[in-house]
């Protein structure tokens, strides 16, 4: 939703120069993984905050519920359970946007002021000039965006803006029982990680370490993983959700299918082109290019599988 | 709980056992992770599941339901052979060297004095030895085989490790495991704390399981301290208050008890609860019950309670037999009774044997629920399909609903597990024509007083002379029930000791407990209660979160009975010569004149420790006992016994039919027989809730709902495998009493356990689904659960039964 308390970085398919006077400190969300307990009081307050009230859904065999990131379910507790050298582990992990500091769904969107990213790191979704082409579902490489079939129109989680906005922690974070959510700036959420992970690792966790990937410049939630090496543990959490820009440029473009879609999906990058000039456009074309690519890949591996 | 929630913090050991707290108490568990983050703490989680509070745990192991006694009876076997045991705090605050009686033997499973026909026992030999002096004797060497100790030994030798693997299913590296980081805290540097609830209270054996981790916590010197303690994580925000205020079918206010029917006489009623000190200078602090007793009958009969009529003794009920829950539910059954009210609660979902209960509801004439909710109880009448198949034609009982505010609607008081009192203020008009029960009761009150003055009665009196003195005698406040229960005095009040001090005028609110008399005098609701809302306000609503010392106490954040106290027992944290054990962690000591501390001591304050009076102020011993004397229905050493519905139909501990499950429990007629066997059911059950839901209340609230919206069962793979049960499929939970419908949940979190030379799977069955509310329609669980419970309290065996489970 709009929102004037917060300076915008970038937005969507726009050339408007964004501002640059006021200093604003980033800000994260830290989610500990290893001491979260699934509770679920942050889908119950993310739905209260938000005015969400998903259908009431059904068991699927699992204890996730709703089933799936949803229009009116912006975040999800997947639950997975792994055994590692003969131990179970239930690994509990709050699913929504990852906020990326260079975010594909922004950059993949058309119309203009769709998607915005503020200047303390939020990527929010402005619906009301979303024209529901889903080119973010496609640009996110967390998977996190989703259409609604009531209003064609594209939601995910805001990181509650609008508490931010006034000095609030996102509804999540306020309700998490156990302190597994943490909120603040983003240096100071490092710093409380390396202390988590410090602590699990002198409880035999060797690997535990940040999930704030550079394949997206870093995301403005991050992770504390008990098997930081292995986060497709977590229910299929990316591993490497980027790749290096100059490999996909060249690998990208000499690749036909990536041409074909170069020009489906460019045009909100015309802009761009005009005002920045060619190396930012290249830049931005590039990713998408990659992003495009990878997706369908992705898609025909899955076909693969089935 | 002998501690309090944020004291979880200062534990360096956390065993969640009988309990699941991350899953019910999610937000309390935050301790526990505070304890992990802050304090290095070892959270240890032994259950059937793997659950969420194990998906937080440093360690986890299996068990078999129902086996708790032998898992802790192995842990008390394993201190006791490895000798690692806080010497000095058994050894002075415990039974220890106490003498028994010759006559108390333990042999097949049952102690002596059994009597089968009657399924209890003459407990007897039950008894210490006592010395010509009258107190009880004691081998301070601890090398007489009559003492308690050697007694304990001999008893708890039998639980080998391998005895465990083989009644609990624990692999024994696991079990041994566990001993050795319990063991860890046997010093009075580290301490440990036990977080249970439900799991240890919902057997036919409950109050033995929580008195075996009493002894083990006892051994470890971990009772009175820091970090330490056995905490009874309760279930719902005032059932803590519910018992603080008696309202059991055989409890006063405070745990004062109610006469049976052979107590006639008022002198031996208060004589038999107000017993001598055991040893010499002992304070047995229940010498004062008498009171209690006379301030609690003042504060409800007023100036009709007078030392001629031996303060309205007349006017309380006799008990002619015991009318627990179970017990009412079985004499509805047998039509023996007419009308019931329900008052918050929804009986139908929450008492075993769904079809019983909704039988015994169908005889009735009238049923009265007072709720805010439309509740099973209220629908028992209506056809709901399969869920509720009644035929509401041949069902004569009217039903009246009398809708009532919730807690958000009105002012109070909510206890919570840690004894704090804490005031809350309404927060929103109720709706409708909901009213409080407050007002409910009154207006109840108030006709059948008309109706007994006008027409007269059997006993009136009790009726006639209750004390109302209420603003609105048609609906008393809030407030004014809260300053009743702290108590106030009736005449002006001078110190015993200086009768030139006035303490207190008549007419003002009472300073505390100490203050109360037996001569009528004083007048309280609720002795336990009496420091809540003194001549200075309302205790209850005080929101001082400074913590002075550093331990979480905040002795100025809302209030805790007994006195404010924080930890129950706390002179038992410092060693006999007054000296904080854990210097670390102090909590009372002896500053050569008094005792003082962060806590308000649990103590005579000016009993100085060379005159040796015990913590354990409230037993007449003055120490803990691990020999239970005559205080437990089934034996005065907890001895594991199976389910009553038990997957290997035998004890392990023994050869004996007669003490296969508790020998002591009791069963209504009929019950028994429709308990199933292995045989045709094959698989351990067990109840339990999800963290989504409260009970069957959150099943009405949209966003729970979508939380978890329809009823599941959970299995392991291994089990799924053999019935061709995927997950995501439908199936059919049978026992011998009925059926549920539900989702398969299959999972790794269930192992098969081999217990006795079999294999045993668990079920796994979530509780919170019926057939009112906005979630899926589903079955009452306790359609499945048998008709039994704990032989002290008579909670029912929920926990532990059999099942047989089919694809549909």
């Amino acid at each position: 939703m709009a929102l004037q308390s917060l300076d915008i970085k970038q937005r969507s398919a726009t050339t408007t120069p964004s501002t640059q006077v006021r200093q604003t400190t980033e800000v994260a969300k830290l989610i500990d993984v290893s001491t979260c307990i699934g509770c679920k009081a942050c889908q119950s307050a993310c739905m209260e905050w938000n005015d969400l009230r998903p259908e009431v859904g059904s068991c699927s065999g699992v204890h996730d519920n709703p089933t799936d990131l949803g229009p009116e379910a912006w975040t999800v507790m997947r639950f997975s359970e792994v055994e590692l050298d003969g131990r179970l582990e239930w690994l509990i992990r709050k699913d929504g946007c990852m906020h990326c500091s260079d975010p594909g769904c922004l950059k993949a969107c058309p119309a203009p002021g769709a998607i915005i990213q503020y200047s303390n790191g939020i990527v929010d979704f402005h619906q009301e000039n979303c024209i529901g082409c889903g080119y973010c579902v496609t640009g996110c490489p967390f998977n996190i965006p989703r259409l609604s079939a009531k209003d064609s129109k594209a939601y995910k989680c805001s990181l509650c803006s609008d508490r931010v906005a006034v000095n609030q922690a996102p509804a999540c974070a306020k309700v998490c029982p156990t302190g597994a959510i943490q909120f603040g700036a983003k240096e100071d959420m490092k710093d409380y990680a390396e202390q988590r992970i410090a602590d699990l690792r002198e409880r035999g966790f060797a690997k535990a370490g940040l999930y704030d990937p550079p394949g997206v410049g870093g995301t403005h939630v991050m992770y504390v993983l008990q098997h930081a090496d292995q986060p497709g543990l977590y229910h299929g959490l990316a591993e490497d959700p980027s790749i290096s820009p100059l490999v996909s440029l060249w690998k990208g473009v000499a690749k036909p299918l990536a041409t074909a879609v170069l020009a489906a999906v460019s045009l909100g990058s015309l802009f761009h082109y005009v005002t920045k000039g060619p190396n930012e456009v290249a830049k931005d074309i590039e990713d998408e290019i990659e992003r495009e690519e990878r997706a369908a890949r992705e898609r025909e591996e899955k076909e693969g599988a089935k | 709980m002998t501690n309090h929630w944020v004291d979880i913090r200062n534990a360096d050991v956390v065993l969640v056992m009988g309990g699941n707290a991350a899953e019910a108490h999610p937000v309390g568990f935050k301790w526990a992770i505070e304890a992990k983050k802050q304090n290095k703490a070892q959270l240890v989680v032994v259950d059937p599941r793997f659950t969420r509070s194990a998906a937080v745990a440093d360690f986890y192991a299996p068990i078999r339901t129902g086996t708790d006694i032998a898992f802790l009876g192995g842990v008390i076997n394993y201190l006791l052979s490895k000798d690692q045991i806080h010497h000095e705090y058994v050894k002075a605050y415990t039974d220890f060297s106490f003498l028994v009686s010759p006559d108390y033997d333990f042999a097949d499973g049952l102690f002596s004095g059994y009597n089968a026909e009657k399924r209890s026992y003459d407990k007897s030999s039950w008894s210490y030895v006592r010395g010509e002096d009258g107190y009880v004797k004691t081998d301070p060497t601890l090398q007489d085989p009559r003492c308690v100790y050697q007694l304990l030994k001999q008893h708890y030798s039998r639980y080998t490790p391998e005895m465990v693997e083989r009644i609990c299913g624990t692999p024994q590296d696991a079990f041994l495991k566990v001993c050795a980081i319990m063991a860890s805290t046997a010093g009075p540097e580290r301490s440990m704390t036990i977080l249970y609830a439900l799991g240890w209270t919902q057997h036919s054996q409950g109050s033995q399981i929580i008195r075996t981790g009493a002894m083990v916590q006892l051994l470890l010197g971990n009772i009175g301290v820091a970090g330490g303690g056995v905490n009874a994580l309760r279930g719902h925000s005032n059932i803590q208050g519910l018992t603080d205020l008696g309202l059991m079918s055989n409890l006063l206010p405070g745990y004062l008890t109610l006469p049976g029917e052979k107590e006639t006489d008022y002198a031996e009623y208060i004589a038999k609860r107000a017993p001598k000190p055991m040893r010499p200078n002992q304070m047995s602090y229940w010498q004062n019950y008498e009171k209690f007793h006379v301030s609690l009958m003042k504060a409800w009969f007023g100036e009709a309670a007078t030392k001629e009529n031996n303060w309205a003794y007349d006017y309380l009920p006799k008990l002619d037999k015991a009318h627990d829950g179970l017990m009412v539910f079985d004499d509805m059954y047998q039509g023996k009774v007419n009308g019931y009210f329900c008052q918050g609660f929804n009986p139908l979902a929450s008492f075993p044997n769904k079809g019983k209960l909704g039988a015994a509801l169908a005889k009735l004439k009238y049923l009265v629920v007072m709720d805010p909710l439309a509740t099973e109880t209220s629908e028992f009448w209506r056809n709901f399909g399969e869920h509720n198949d009644v035929d509401p034609a041949k069902i004569g009982t009217t039903v009246f609903r009398l809708p009532t505010t919730c807690f958000a609607e009105e002012d109070g008081s909510l206890v919570n597990s840690s004894r704090w009192l804490q005031w809350h203020w309404q927060g929103a008009e109720p709706p409708g024509e909901a009213k409080t029960d407050a007002a409910i009761m009154a207006g109840l009150l108030l006709r059948l007083r008309a109706m007994y003055k006008e027409k007269g009665g059997a006993f009136p009196d009790a009726i006639l002379n209750l004390s109302w003195p209420y603003r609105d005698p048609h609906e008393p406040a809030p407030d004014e029930v809260a300053k009743e229960f702290n108590g106030r005095a009736l005449v002006d009040l001078y110190d015993p000791k200086d009768p030139t001090k006035l303490l207190r005028k008549a007419g003002e609110q009472l300073d505390g407990f100490a203050q109360l008399r037996d001569d009528g005098s004083t007048s309280c609701g609720c002795w336990i209660f009496s420091g809540s809302w003194t001549q200075a306000g309302n205790n209850m609503a005080r929101r001082d979160p400074s913590d002075p010392w550093g331990n979480g106490q905040t002795n100025n954040w809302a209030w805790a009975w007994p006195a404010n106290r924080r930890i129950l027992y706390n002179r038992a944290s410092a060693d006999p010569s007054g000296k904080p054990f854990n210097a670390k962690r102090k909590q009372v000591w002896w500053n050569g004149s008094a005792w003082v501390g962060s806590d308000v001591p649990d103590f005579k304050v000016d009993s100085n420790p060379a005159d040796g009076m015990g913590p354990f102020i409230m037993n007449p011993e003055g120490v803990a006992r691990f020999f239970a004397i005559d205080k437990m229905a089934e034996g005065p050493f907890p001895e594991h016994y199976e389910p009553f519905e038990t997957p290997i139909g035998v004890n392990p501990m023994n050869g004996n039919p007669q003490a296969v499950s508790n020998p002591a429990a009791r069963v209504f007629k009929g019950d028994m027989e429709v308990f199933g066997t292995a045989k045709d059911f094959p698989y351990a059950a067990t109840t339990y809730r999800l963290t989504e839901h409260f009970h069957y209340w959150t099943k009405h609230v949209r966003i729970n709902a979508v939380l978890q919206p329809e009823q599941f069962v959970e299995i392991g793979e291994e089990l799924a495998r053999e019935k061709g049960i995927a997950s995501g499929d439908k199936v059919k939970v049978r026992s011998n009493r009925g059926y549920i419908k539900a989702v398969a949940v299959v999972t790794k979190r269930i192992k098969a356990l081999n217990v006795n030379g079999q294999k045993v799977h668990h079920v796994g069955i979530p509780i919170h689904w019926g057939f009112t509310g906005v979630a899926r329609i589903g079955f009452l669980s306790n359609t499945l659960t048998p008709f039994v419970g704990d032989a002290n309290s008579q909670t029912p065996e929920f926990k532990s039964f059999l099942v047989n489970i089919e694809k549909l």
